[in-house]
């Protein structure tokens, strides 16, 4: 239990392929808890599949996945309840667009948790306090900015008290002038000990908020190192030409 | 002109022929709607469903055979051959009213089956997903998640298909159901007035559309909060 009592999630030889063509070839690798890994790379390299992986949205071909100590790709573990443990942030932001802001907030941990609705609204309120979007919150969800609907998904996930959060480029939908505000508040829960998986093109925000940088092409890890390290000092050839394009 | 009203409606009870008409037709076009509307989900249902149970993957060849044949043939035609063959080889005597909503239900079922799944299927696929990583299953994403922002998207056309049936229930007299259509003919029969009956029922099946519409108009305010 020594070794394992850090680690969070565990991934032993992830492959994945969408008919012939192979998205992962065989990633090891494993998240600490409260480590903060981001995941860079050109895009194809397979890093949103490999977040999506993490969670089940996409089935694996090959390998196996632990989380929390649960091997989630065995058949018989209920995934729905392990995916109540990892909240999930889209590009897309994925808004319930026929629910108001609160009852977006308020419908797993009601029906799934089993909270009251006024234990489930005063967790939203709690949550929208936070964001400062307490006046929006019996607003639809459309016409609410792009940043906006972003931070509440982004609470939505946390509503269910997850002890992961994966986010898949949570700022590449949005206008430049909303991105700030998106980054401030996954900078914020970075600092209050929640475990994170980002994939970002940000370089900037992935310095800022790293413990650890992961670079991926064509479906392999190619290089991993703290941000100081792997943003001044890149090895391989492959990093040193995506740094040079993106930098 | 009053006179003529008078003959084909008022005299001797004449409007009692239409109320008769008008109660068949309602029966008829309700009771398909409904009968359409649940054979329409489940159709929907097993060919939206993901195909990793066993009896999806044997009801689905059988659902698109329904609707392919149903949206083939004539609706003449299948209610000849159910009142006639079908119905009439089980040696049962069934109401006329009774196998005009099977018929009508059996077919609308088929075209609803596609209004809906083009609702669904419009539903961004983000959303299921966002369900799904909270923790929700699938059935229950489909519930709360897909199905409301589905129904909306599938609302005008669903109306389009109710008006449709309404109105296609007006063969109903092939098999000797009196509804409306065969109502205003038995009038002519007594009356001897052609025109003055056919305006009349056409008037009542143009209200009864109004009406629908109306349903619709309000259905789709609800239904719209989420917009803009």
């Amino acid at each position: 239990m020594t070794g394992n009592e850090k680690k969070i999630i565990d991934v032993k030889n992830l492959y994945i392929s969408f008919g012939k063509l192979e998205v992962l070839r065989g990633i090891t690798e494993h998240v600490n808890k409260g480590e903060k890994m981001v995941i860079v790379g050109p895009s194809g390299s397979g890093k949103s599949t490999f977040l999506r992986c993490l969670n089940l949205l996409e089935t694996p071909t090959k390998g196996q996945i632990w989380f929390d100590g649960v091997k989630i790709t065995d058949k018989k573990t209920d995934v729905n309840k392990i995916r109540q443990k990892m909240g999930m942030v889209f590009q897309q932001f994925n808004m319930f667009n026929h629910l108001s802001v609160l009852q977006n907030i308020t419908l797993a941990p009601m029906k799934l948790l089993g909270l009251s609705k006024e234990d489930a609204e005063k967790r939203a309120d709690k949550l929208l306090e936070r964001i400062g979007l307490s006046d929006k919150k019996y607003e639809y969800p459309r016409r609410l900015s792009g940043g906006q609907q972003q931070r509440v998904a982004i609470v939505r996930a946390l509503a269910m008290e997850p002890k992961v959060m994966l986010f898949d480029e949570p700022t590449s939908a949005l206008d430049p002038e909303m991105v700030q505000e998106v980054l401030d508040l996954i900078k914020q829960l970075a600092q209050e000990e929640m475990t994170m998986v980002i994939v970002t093109h940000e370089m900037g925000f992935a310095k800022e908020i790293a413990t650890r940088v992961l670079f991926m092409d064509e479906g392999r890890i190619v290089e991993q190192n703290p941000p100081e390290e792997f943003f001044s000092n890149p090895q391989s050839p492959r990093l040193k030409d995506f740094l040079s394009k993106v930098l | 002109m009053l006179d003529t009203f008078n003959r084909v409606f008022i005299a001797n009870d004449m409007y009692k022929v239409y109320l008769l008409g008008l109660k068949n037709t309602l029966y008829i076009a309700v009771g398909a709607c409904i009968l359409g509307f649940v054979i329409g989900a489940a159709i929907a249902f097993v060919r939206i469903a993901p195909k990793n149970n066993i009896v999806i993957k044997i009801l689905e060849p059988i659902a698109k055979l329904y609707v392919t044949i149903i949206r083939g043939t004539p609706v003449v035609l299948q209610l000849l051959i159910i009142y006639f063959v079908i119905l009439k080889s089980l040696n049962y005597i069934w109401g006329g009213v009774f196998v005009g909503i099977v018929t009508f239900g059996i077919n609308s079922g088929a075209y609803m089956s596609e209004i809906l799944r083009a609702g669904l299927n419009a539903v961004d696929k983000g959303q299921m997903e966002a369900g799904r990583s909270l923790g929700f299953t699938w059935g229950q994403t489909m519930w709360r998640i897909i199905l409301p922002q589905g129904i909306k998207n599938a609302l005008p056309t669903m109306f389009n298909e109710f008006i449709m049936l309404l109105k296609e229930t007006s063969v109903a007299g092939y098999i000797a159901i009196i509804d409306l259509v065969k109502a205003s003919r038995m009038v002519t029969s007594q009356t001897m007035e052609v025109f003055g009956p056919l305006l009349i029922v056409a008037v009542i099946y143009l209200v009864m559309v109004l009406g629908l519409q109306r349903v619709h108009r309000i259905l789709e305010r609800r239904m719209g909060k989420g917009d803009r």
